[in-house]
């Protein structure tokens, strides 16, 4: 288990160390702040009926930087160690690849997860200025709405992950990574708003998947187990797909 | 402290090792030589169990490679071939990573890595960022790395490629000194290395083994084709003479002035060179020099390692 806590430190470590981390960190708080200062001064404008933490969420481009995010802080964690050879070193350590494979998953979930923190102070500020307007909504409402936002970073992360384990170099992981999470944001979002879709079925199926959808139940404070099961079990199944590539990658030794 | 039977490694239809048995006891520094290409670091890396055999079996201090590697793997330190590291890290740091990587324990932390920067002589460095190390340096904090757990057993592929004179020689002398309580397999094209540390020698070419060793015994049972040097102010018939000696394959003949330089190719062992002075003393040939060359580890080692036996 201590190899586990070791090679999760040197994660971070190393996803620290990068210039790119305190990029992500400036620009991702930045965007939020934006975001919430320009729906916060909407709502000045014109009381309206909804509630800023589904108007903060409930938003396009708020979600596709999750896309980028996951891509940028997990291109390195398998890709690099195979390009520098430094994966030789590291399995000829007393170490098992489901540690190595669980250190690089949850150090690049760690980081995300701090990575959302700041952004809550949004909602934090808006409750003590408004003295706890009803458009700050509860705690439970906010922090079931943060729980589906790591949940989501974390599946995007899990394909991060798996997409660096399949090549040598991070700009192609990055693009796999990019292509997949995109995708997955998008065809529920074209599906609804290109495709105008009226069967209810269909309809039920791609609500199923659509993050969007999820953001705004949760941040209804409407906390559904499905929808958790769904992401654990998606990121589990990515997370175990990255393991059984690392290892049989690691048997080829390419 | 290794056993290795059978131990095959092809990369699909190219037999990199083939069916190798070999056993390294407790103490033994042995060199693993053979040209490039030969399977040296393909063997060590099955050892390492970071490559599976395609057959065969390998054990370690009694754990298999494969099924036991973890505890395999704790009783060795690996240096593998090109020193891989992150060049993002600072000395110190890595080393303190893989200490803890590798199950020393937080107590003795410090003590162990500063042991081994003192060890390499790498102390002054340790804050210095691996990328911009030279690669002599990046060599000694991979030699740190590799023993830094105070492994039994140390597998080391080419430990001594990219250093300057001196490192060779300190990094040699380091090497000797770790053997007198440890194992030591280490890989080499460096022929006076092997003489100077290893107590055995295994040579490998094209996958198998052809040789296995101590370096004396196989150059005393070198069936050498020798060649002796003779300089004589001989007359006429003398190459002919020569050649009737026995032992005696072949002679060539060429001129410095008065003198004759005979080169005689000899039989493997053959020792003429009592008959070839009494035959001088006979014809009354002036003799100023006549010496035999013996044969050298590198004779040795290319005979076995250019046939295709
Ligand atoms: N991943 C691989 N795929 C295919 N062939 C390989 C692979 N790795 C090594 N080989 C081949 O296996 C053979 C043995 O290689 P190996 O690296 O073990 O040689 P070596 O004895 O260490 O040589 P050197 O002295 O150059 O380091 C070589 O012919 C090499 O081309
Ligand atoms: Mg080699």
């Amino acid at each position: 288990m201590r190899t586990f806590f070791v090679q999760l430190v040197r994660e971070l470590r190393s996803i620290f160390h990068t210039p790119v981390a305190y990029v992500v960190i400036a620009f991702f708080a930045g965007l939020m702040g934006f975001n919430f200062q320009m729906f916060v001064s909407l709502l000045n404008k014109q009381p309206a009926e909804v509630m800023i933490l589904d108007v903060v969420f409930y938003n396009g481009l708020f979600i596709f930087v999750f896309a980028f995010i996951a891509a940028l802080i997990t291109m390195r964690s398998f890709a690099e160690e195979f390009r520098l050879g430094t994966v030789e070193m590291l399995m000829t350590a007393p170490v098992k690849d489901w540690h190595v494979v669980l250190a690089k998953f949850f150090g690049a979930s760690i980081f995300f997860a701090i990575l959302l923190m700041p952004t809550a102070a949004c909602f934090w500020v808006f409750d003590i200025v408004t003295h706890g307007a009803p458009a700050a909504r509860s705690v439970g409402a906010i922090a079931s709405a943060y729980i589906l936002l790591l949940m989501l970073g974390m599946l995007f992360i899990s394909i991060g992950v798996f997409a660096s384990s399949l090549v040598r170099d991070q700009v192609n992981a990055a693009v796999i990574t990019l292509a997949v999470t995109i995708l997955y944001l998008f065809i529920p979002m074209a599906a609804e708003r290109l495709l105008n879709i009226t069967d209810p079925r269909v309809k039920e199926v791609y609500e199923f998947f659509d993050p969007l959808q999820h953001i705004v139940d949760f941040s209804k404070g409407v906390v559904d187990t499905r929808r958790i099961v769904w992401y654990l079990s998606a990121t589990g199944l990515f997370v175990f797909l990255t393991h059984h590539i690392f290892h049989s990658r690691k048997l080829k030794a390419s | 402290m290794i056993k290795v039977e059978q131990l095959t490694k092809k990369y699909g239809s190219f037999t990199a090792v083939d069916g190798i048995s070999f056993q390294v006891d407790k103490g033994e520094i042995v060199g693993f030589l053979g040209p490039n290409g030969a399977g040296k670091s393909t063997t060590m890396k099955m050892l390492t169990s970071y490559l599976p055999a395609s057959s065969g079996r390998a054990s370690i201090a009694g754990f298999d490679v494969f099924d036991q590697s973890i505890e395999a793997r704790r009783r060795m330190g690996y240096l593998p071939e090109n020193t891989p590291l992150y060049p993002d890290m600072k000395v110190g740091e890595y080393l303190r990573y893989r200490a803890a990587l590798k199950g020393v324990p937080r107590s003795k932390m410090r003590e162990r890595v500063g042991d081994v920067l003192d060890l390499c002589q790498i102390a002054d460095r340790e804050n210095q960022l691996i990328g911009s190390l030279s690669k002599g340096y990046r060599q000694r904090v991979g030699l740190a790395d590799a023993l830094v757990h105070d492994p039994d057993l140390l597998i080391l592929d080419e430990p001594t490629i990219g250093l300057d004179p001196n490192q060779i020689r300190t990094v040699r002398e380091l090497i000797k000194s770790l053997a007198q309580k440890r194992t030591v397999l280490i890989s080499t094209h460096i022929l006076p290395e092997v003489e100077m540390m290893c107590s055995r020698v295994i040579v490998i070419h094209r996958g198998s083994i052809r040789a296995s060793d101590t370096a004396e015994n196989l150059l005393k049972n070198h069936r050498s084709v020798g060649e002796l040097r003779l300089e004589a102010r001989a007359g006429e018939g003398a190459a002919n003479a020569l050649r009737s000696i026995a032992g005696v394959k072949d002679v060539t003949e060429s001129r410095d002035g008065d003198w004759n330089i005979f080169k005689l190719r000899l039989d493997a062992n053959a020792k003429p060179g009592e008959e070839i002075m009494k035959l001088a003393r006979e014809r009354n040939w002036p003799v100023r020099d006549l010496h035999q060359k013996s044969a050298t580890l590198e004779d040795v080692f290319a005979d076995l390692t250019t046939s295709d036996k």
